[in-house]
């Protein structure tokens, strides 16, 4: 439910950028979201059709670039994505992991006329 | 035609700068805060209640209640004596900076030497919302199971201090502390872990004293 707030974000920073460049419309934004950040796509098209309606943005295409939660082991240099139920590195089963990527929520850039 | 923009901003940026905003009033009337988030009944409500009153001879407290559903509400804080100001989160799944920045102005601040935020009950939408508090404490319960880090993974990546509550249910529930604690320490290697039962009072001690301590140690001394 957290997504209502992450779209309307979302829509401010568009907008934001888009009448700096004194754009017209705003066609696609391009969003980076990883697995870690919990945030669920369909959510946020759902909530962008009714906040950015009336606005620059409305009709924009939402494209999500989804990143993977990725760890790297210690012990052996292992990088892998972890299961859902364990963060060991499967080459040599240590838990010595650390996560490096799989918290993004971020725009990337925007498309506009 | 069609033009790119580049932006690279994160999409929280706004609530980040607010909560940045919030730690700054903080800091200036030397008050230290804390946010409490939990899985609703998860025991938030009674380990507060038994902090406040472990800590109520030792340090100023107030309280930022944003809870409607479990709530110490805020006329309970208040009856004993705690400033309290209640938050209407018109039920929103997290609280975010700006209900923390509309609240602070009805806490005496400059009287304090902690603020507790007791944080909506929920283990996904309040990990990406920061609100300005000086640590993120998380409290895990026994009951709720031990693949908890692992099934919410972004709440165990930004705390500070991690509770480990009921754990005089140990003996009665299916929870593998070793297998939690692997799963933490991938996600936050090193926090500090407090097992305890705010029921029984076991391990409240060590709790109470870290956090003096931080409190303390953070405050510059009155003249």
């Amino acid at each position: 439910m957290h997504e209502l707030a992450v779209t309307r974000s979302i829509l401010d920073i568009a907008l934001s950028h888009a009448q700096k460049a004194s754009a017209k419309r705003i066609t696609s934004i391009n969003l980076v979201i990883g697995k870690l950040a919990s945030v669920v796509d369909e959510s946020v098209q759902f909530y962008w059709d009714i906040l950015s309606n009336g606005t620059i943005a409305k009709g924009a295409k939402l494209n999500f670039t989804r990143i993977p939660a990725e760890m790297r082991c210690f012990d052996c240099g292992n990088v892998f994505n972890p299961g859902d139920s364990t963060f060991a590195c499967p080459v040599c089963q240590s838990v010595r992991v650390q996560v490096t990527k799989g918290d993004e929520l971020r725009i990337d850039s925007i498309d506009v006329e | 035609m069609t033009q790119r923009i580049p932006i690279v901003e994160n999409i929280l940026s706004a609530n980040d700068q607010m909560a940045q905003k919030n730690l700054e009033i903080f800091d200036h009337a030397g008050v230290f805060a804390i946010n409490i988030m939990a899985s609703p009944g998860a025991g938030k409500t009674t380990f507060i209640i038994k902090t406040l009153e472990a800590l109520q001879r030792r340090l100023r407290m107030g309280v930022i209640e944003g809870d409607l559903a479990t709530s110490i509400d805020a006329e309970k804080a208040a009856a004993a004596g705690l400033p309290a100001v209640q938050i209407n989160t018109g039920g929103e799944c997290h609280l975010d900076a700006v209900m923390i920045a509309r609240a602070i102005p009805s806490l005496p601040l400059t009287e304090l030497d902690l603020v507790i935020v007791e944080n909506v009950g929920n283990l996904v939408c309040p990990a990406n919302f920061k609100i300005g508090t000086h640590i993120n404490i998380l409290i895990a319960s026994t009951p709720e199971g031990d693949d908890k880090p692992y099934k919410y993974p972004g709440m165990y990546r930004g705390i500070q201090a991690l509770i480990i509550n009921k754990i005089d249910l140990l003996p009665y529930v299916s929870f593998d502390m070793d297998y939690f604690r692997r799963g933490v320490e991938v996600l936050n290697p090193g926090v500090v872990t407090f097992p305890l039962s705010a029921k029984t009072g076991e391990g409240m001690d060590a709790w109470a004293d870290w956090l003096v301590n931080i409190v303390k140690s953070r405050k510059p001394a009155e003249a």
